[in-house]
């Protein structure tokens, strides 16, 4: 496995990106968040961001997604299909209203773009029957377990039909068994629709297992510390994949390289050994 | 457990209904046992005699419909500024800056010393009792829902932003939504609060209204229409409580029961 260096800028790349960052930072107050990211996402990539807790990969996320400004450098995101939002974001944690129930949550998007009622009914009929959940079109988030809540939020992100798919930690909170399943249904829908994705974990089985390049950040302030492409082929199938030789490779390869970060984050917090 | 859950719901509204009926029953039998001064506690079987005299001869629907006109109007005058404003101070930082101050000078004020104001400003007639019920429901309800904006998970707020809600519908499918239950609480305590302050607002400076009636009645000496109008009034904030308690199930039916 060799790492990609970032390409230098957008004119040198042979295809255009669907997302290019030049030395992009953001600071919080006098702190660091982000230094000097320079990075281009291919359209239809499944990109995969991990990092140490804290190293700006959900600001990093925020920013692509408008909800917060770079503090100097350039973000350019290639515009969307006609018809089309940019983006839609499958947030960390419960991000489902719990004033309206599953169908009303998996529409939302479609409703704010005042899509004609017959089309946001089958748009999503559709997404909900693909992650499960169309039996459960009735009721409230408080009546549903996490991981379907987590479903719901998916549905909702795709029902919207963006150009980029952001996903922020979204089965960080499941068990196991459900999370499985997740990355069953998110591989199955996205080989479908081929959307560009963006998604942040911590956790790099979960990221070797969905995506076609890893990027690993630096601890605070985050900095890209390595790209590294991941080669398994598709469609994937979750469980048979973690045991091919090639995964664990993979898994062990990148686990090497943030377990440095993890260390350095470690190494800096208040009473921190090591 | 839910067994034992439903049972001890079960056991404690036959408490709810049991001890009120056997403070009723000591009430009457002490009443006729010479033991309480009847003048003062007349025994409850001849207070539901002259209630139901009362209803006979048209005198306390009389009074009951000017109260309840009163109540409603007025409620609906306080209400909806209330929320309207809540909504604001909660959303914006500049309307929090402008009014914070202001209510919280003004909130602590009891609002009944603000009768003789109100009756200078206002005069005797309707618009004065009006205003009272309306003064009292406003404080809870702007305070609550004002709250309630404000308690609204930012998370929520990315979700609209990034789902491309636009300045109204911001307001429509987060913020007012996010604020209901709060906005419930403010408006039933507003209720209580006008259900006061138009009993008080009465007894001065009106002809009608249950207020008047349990007035009157003191100057007269009339021990039993007083004690008609206090359990009038008791049952009207009883079904009050009660109608608020099944509009909430209808319009907040997603507040975890």
């Amino acid at each position: 496995m060799q790492a990609v260096t970032p390409m230098p800028s957008l004119e040198q790349s042979v295809a255009v990106p669907k997302i290019g960052l030049r030395d992009v930072s953001k600071r919080h107050g006098a702190r660091l968040a982000l230094e000097k990211i320079t990075l281009d996402i291919p359209a239809s990539a499944f990109f995969v961001v991990v990092g140490p807790s804290g190293c700006g990969k959900t600001t990093l996320l925020r920013m692509l997604a408008g909800l917060d400004a770079a503090s100097s450098g350039e973000i350019r995101i290639g515009d969307p299909t006609p018809g089309h939002p940019q983006n839609a974001m499958v947030f960390q944690g419960d991000s489902l209203f719990p004033w309206m129930t599953v169908w009303d949550n998996a529409a939302y998007g479609l409703k704010m773009r005042h899509v004609p009622p017959a089309r946001i009914a089958e748009v999503v009929g559709h997404f909900l029957n693909k992650t499960g959940m169309y039996g459960a079109r009735g009721l409230y988030p408080y009546q549903l377990s996490g991981g379907m809540r987590q479903r719901v939020s998916i549905a909702r992100a795709f029902a919207n039909d963006p150009d980029i798919l952001l996903m922020d930690e979204p089965f960080s909170a499941l068990d196991e068994q459900n999370k499985v399943l997740l990355h069953e249904e998110l591989l199955r829908i996205w080989e479908e629709t081929r959307k560009t994705v963006v998604f942040i974990t911590h956790s790099v089985d979960e990221a070797v297992t969905l995506g076609d390049r890893i990027m690993v950040m630096t601890a605070g302030p985050g900095r890209i510390k390595t790209i590294v492409p991941v080669d398994l082929p598709r469609p994937r199938n979750v469980v048979e994949l973690r045991h091919t030789p090639a995964y664990g490779e993979l898994v062990y390869d990148i686990w090497a390289q943030l377990r440095e970060e993890v260390d350095r984050a470690r190494s800096r917090e208040p009473g921190g050994g090591a | 457990m839910s067994g034992t859950g439903s049972a001890s719901v079960m056991s404690d509204r036959a408490i709810g209904i049991l001890s009120p009926l056997i403070l009723l029953g000591v009430w009457e039998v002490c009443a006729r046992a010479g033991i309480i001064d009847v003048r003062f506690f007349p025994a409850p079987s001849n207070v539901i005699k002259h209630l139901i005299e009362m209803i006979g001869t048209g005198d306390l629907w009389r009074h009951l419909a000017a109260s309840l006109y009163r109540l409603v109007v007025g409620f609906f005058v306080g209400c909806v500024p209330a929320i309207m404003i809540g909504l604001a101070i909660g959303l914006y930082r500049p309307v929090r800056a402008a009014f914070d101050p202001l209510i919280s000078a003004t909130y602590p004020i009891p609002k009944s010393s603000l009768l003789p104001l109100i009756l200078l400003i206002f005069g005797l007639g309707e618009s004065s009792k009006i205003a009272m019920v309306a003064i009292g429901v406003f404080y809870p309800v702007v305070i609550n829902t004002a709250a309630g904006v404000r308690q609204i998970a930012p998370i929520f707020l990315d979700v609209g932003h990034n789902f491309g809600a636009s300045r109204f519908n911001m307001f429509r499918t987060v913020a007012l939504p996010g604020a209901l239950p709060l906005i419930m609480t403010g408006v039933k305590l507003g209720a209580g609060m006008g259900l006061v302050l138009i009993a008080i607002a009465e007894m001065v400076g009106a002809k009608s209204g249950l207020g008047y009636m349990i007035w009157n009645a003191w100057e007269l000496f009339d021990v039993q229409t007083m004690y008609v109008g206090l359990f009038v009034i008791a049952i009207i904030g009883f079904l009050l409580n009660a109608g608020f308690d099944m509009l909430e199930r209808v319009i907040v039916p997603w507040r975890n029961r």
